[in-house]
């Protein structure tokens, strides 16, 4: 029955440190920051550095709004300039491609997986088992720095030829034959995809990480059906990663021998076959999106028992929905390529599979409205961005059922509604659960208050500009607009103008959010350990806001006849009851 | 006994290895899985036995003719060209029939190639039967040399026993030439 605080007393008279008690004994600037292996100080690292991405990423959609703005091509020619090329119709047009390309990859692999799983993963996932680090601490390292040499290398491809142009113009997907040697000539390609190796490989190392440190190193008592939600989440996620991104890897450097070494692994005339590329991207990019949304799915469950004060309805079938979710999300990649000329039957089998998806899906939305039901609910700022993730997921999700049919995405294939579809899953679902997990660990994380105010304004403003920015994105993809363009006819003049003032709400939305920042770090109240009260019911509760440099050096002992909703040791039960 | 954080580790990493195997190992099951199920339209290769068989078969049941529509093109990087002799042709379903194509090369220097096929519609490749055809292997003409080149083939009788193929009236069979020798050494040469 000892609790955590008891433990470490214990534990630093056991141990020679010397006069000192155990305490928060920290490396210096240099060692702790650039070599460091501490599981809480990488989970920073990764939170400022999708930050950073994010801004990057949304700045250069900023760009890409203010084109869509009116008809024409007002702006590319600047950044063609700008970037040392010469502006010509076809070199403004290729900057758009590296623009939407860049756009692309930033939020996937460097702002929505590192917050996700590097950033909350890392800080919370050893919290909340009551594991002392990570299993790998400095694989931990290594992790988040192949990380950041990736964005960096993706960066450098902006200014290097690309064929057409500065920078790699292939999409996200890059896709060959645009992404090949003949398509796009000149080292800006390669970048990207050396870029894409190196944020792969920091993944692998990371999920090899969570793997090892979810299996092996869960406090006493902590079993697999008792741990949090959000662990569950990233337990999925990382074995998600782990089969998905060697596929990708494979991919990717069979495009890049066929680029550079001769070979024709994607070229017709020497045997190969363009669409086996977009079967293997596929393989992995529909597991890809799974792994930006699960973990959020993990943080809005925590969120919402806890303003609810009540235990997550039906925890072994939210779990199971993950894993479900996960398990089936490798046998639907197709539903992407629905227009490459699949026969009819394997376009039945891919709309059925993915259809499927719904089910466990709505086990999902469902649990955490019947989680809600009945309960003591607070609209504190995670709880309202965690219900702004459920309605906005969930209309991305309607949406997406409509694009899974064979036949109607015939019509709708690369139109602004797939467009429309993405961004509510992804820059609706995926970062309203991002802020939600912010808002709710903020003051775990820093120890200091953000402004609630503040937070709510931030919520309203934002879910007000993502919607304007990305509703009518809707009609104009009904109406047959085709994405990737950066101009279009007359007719789709009215709401693609609509779409770019709400980017200006949007953009203000942020600005919000680092105010409150800069608040917090400047005039916010000290946090207390379980600031959350009663409904916090996870072992990062138990512990200090900032928790110790190093915790749980005596582990916490999860008691048998627990509930098996409460994660702590009964005597550290909130005392408010 | 080793570290389970390091078992557990390897075994992750083992894993990641293993599909990164099977993503190389995706090039060729892709392409057994088309040759196997004439996926994409993809012919089917069989012997003479086998055409004798599909021949008989298709006397005792009496099947009906078939037109097959014939299509030659070439991709840029090779001067050559190339078409069918014949348009169409109508065949009795299950008897051998042999096409030509005419290939002339139009350049200077001698150029290798090798076709790519097809044939649409493409729930049909695995009911067309190549005997012999130029596309089995690489092609090399001289300067300015013209070849008749023979593709020898029949449509399979149980074509007519599948519910989405049986309808069908005109198949059409279709080449690309591409070029398998250096093209830089043309630039070298001229």
């Amino acid at each position: 029955m000892a609790t955590t605080a008891e433990g470490y007393q214990a534990h630093s008279e056991d141990h020679a440190h010397g006069a000192h008690d155990h305490a928060d004994h920290k490396p210096g600037f240099f060692a702790r920051w650039f070599m460091s292996t501490n599981h809480k100080d990488i989970g920073t690292m990764y939170l400022i550095f999708s930050i950073i991405a994010g801004v990057v990423g949304g700045a250069i959609s900023g760009i890409m709004r203010a084109e869509l703005a009116a008809e024409g091509i007002q702006y590319l020619g600047f950044w063609v300039d700008l970037l040392g090329g010469e502006a010509s119709v076809n070199a403004n047009l290729h900057m758009w491609n590296v623009f939407i390309t860049a756009h692309g990859l930033i939020m996937v692999f460097f702002m929505v997986m590192p917050a996700m799983i590097g950033g909350f993963g890392n800080w919370f996932v050893p919290l909340m088992i009551g594991a002392p680090d990570m299993a790998f601490p400095r694989m931990n390292n290594i992790s988040f720095w192949l990380t950041v040499a990736g964005f960096f290398s993706l960066l450098f491809s902006m200014f290097v030829p690309g064929g057409t142009g500065m920078g790699a113009g292939t999409g996200w997907t890059v896709y060959a034959p645009l992404s090949t040697d003949v398509g796009s000539p000149g080292p800006a390609v390669d970048f990207a995809i050396f870029s894409l190796h190196l944020a792969g490989a920091g993944s692998i190392l990371g999920a090899t990480n969570f793997i090892t440190t979810i299996f092996n190193m869960r406090a006493p008592g902590m079993t697999l059906h008792k741990m949090p939600l959000f662990v569950w989440s990233v337990l999925v996620t990382a074995f998600l990663l782990l089969l998905a991104l060697p596929v990708l890897a494979a991919a990717i450097t069979m495009l890049l021998t066929d680029r550079n070494f001769g070979t024709t692994f994607f070229n017709a005339s020497g045997g190969g076959d363009p669409i086996l590329y977009q079967h293997l991207f596929w393989f992995f990019g529909h597991p890809e999106v799974y792994i930006m949304i699960l973990p959020g799915f993990g943080m809005i469950s925590q969120i919402v028992a806890t303003f609810s004060r009540k235990p997550v309805f039906g925890y072994l079938g939210m779990a199971y929905a993950m894993v479900a979710i996960g398990v089936v999300g490798f046998v639907v990649w197709a539903h992407h390529m629905y227009t490459v000329g699949l026969d009819v039957n394997t376009k039945m089998y891919f709309t059925a599979a993915t259809m499927v998806i719904a089910v466990p899906t709505g086990v999902k939305i469902f649990s955490w409205i019947a989680t809600m039901w009945g309960g003591s609910l607070q609209f504190k700022s995670p709880m309202v961005w965690a219900l702004g993730f459920i309605f906005l997921f969930t209309v991305g999700g309607v949406t997406g059922v409509v694009l899974a049919n064979g036949g109607i995405d015939d019509n709708l294939h690369d139109t602004y509604y797939v467009v429309a579809h993405f961004h509510y899953v992804l820059s609706m679902g995926a970062v309203f659960s991002m802020f939600a997990g912010w808002y709710y660990w903020f003051p775990k994380i820093s120890g200091r208050w953000h402004s609630e105010f503040l937070a709510h304004v931030h919520f309203w403003v934002f879910f007000i500009g993502v919607n304007i920015v990305f509703f009518p994105m809707h009609f104009l993809g009904m109406q047959g607009m085709p994405r990737r363009y950066p101009d279009f006819a007359a007719a789709y003049a009215q709401w693609n103008h609509v779409a770019s003032l709400g980017y200006i709400i949007v953009a203000a939305s942020v600005v919000i959010f680092f105010v409150n920042i800069i608040y917090a770090f400047v005039a916010g109240r000290r946090a207390e350990a379980n600031y959350w009260g009663e409904g916090a019911t996870t072992l990062e509760w138990t512990l200090s806001s900032p928790p110790p440099y190093h915790q749980f050096e005596t582990l916490p002992v999860i008691e048998d006849h627990h509930d098996y909703h409460n994660h702590m040791p009964v005597s550290d039960k909130p005392a408010t009851a | 006994m080793m570290d389970p954080n390091v078992r557990t580790g390897l075994f992750a990493a083992l894993l990641a290895a293993a599909m990164l195997g099977l993503g190389y190992a995706a090039v060729p099951l892709y392409d057994m899985f088309c040759r196997v199920t004439g996926f994409g339209g993809t012919t089917q290769r069989a012997s003479e036995a086998d055409a004798d068989m599909a021949a008989r078969l298709a006397a005792s049941a009496g099947a009906r003719t078939i037109s097959i529509r014939f299509d030659g093109s070439v991709a840029r990087d090779i001067p050559w060209r190339f078409r069918p002799e014949r348009s169409t042709e109508t065949v009795q379903i299950g008897e051998r029939d042999m096409a030509f194509y005419v290939a002339e090369n139009e350049s200077s220097i001698p150029i290798t190639g090798t076709a790519s096929f097809n044939v649409e519609p493409e729930y049909t490749g695995k009911y067309f039967n190549k005997i012999q055809c130029f596309c089995f292997t690489e092609q090399t003409l001289q300067p300015g040399e013209t070849v008749r080149m023979p593709v020898l083939f029949y449509v399979d009788p149980a074509i007519l026993e599948d519910e989405n193929a049986k309808d069908v009236e005109q198949i059409t069979l279709s080449y690309t030439f591409h070029r398998t020798d250096d093209a830089s050494e043309e630039s070298a040469g001229s």
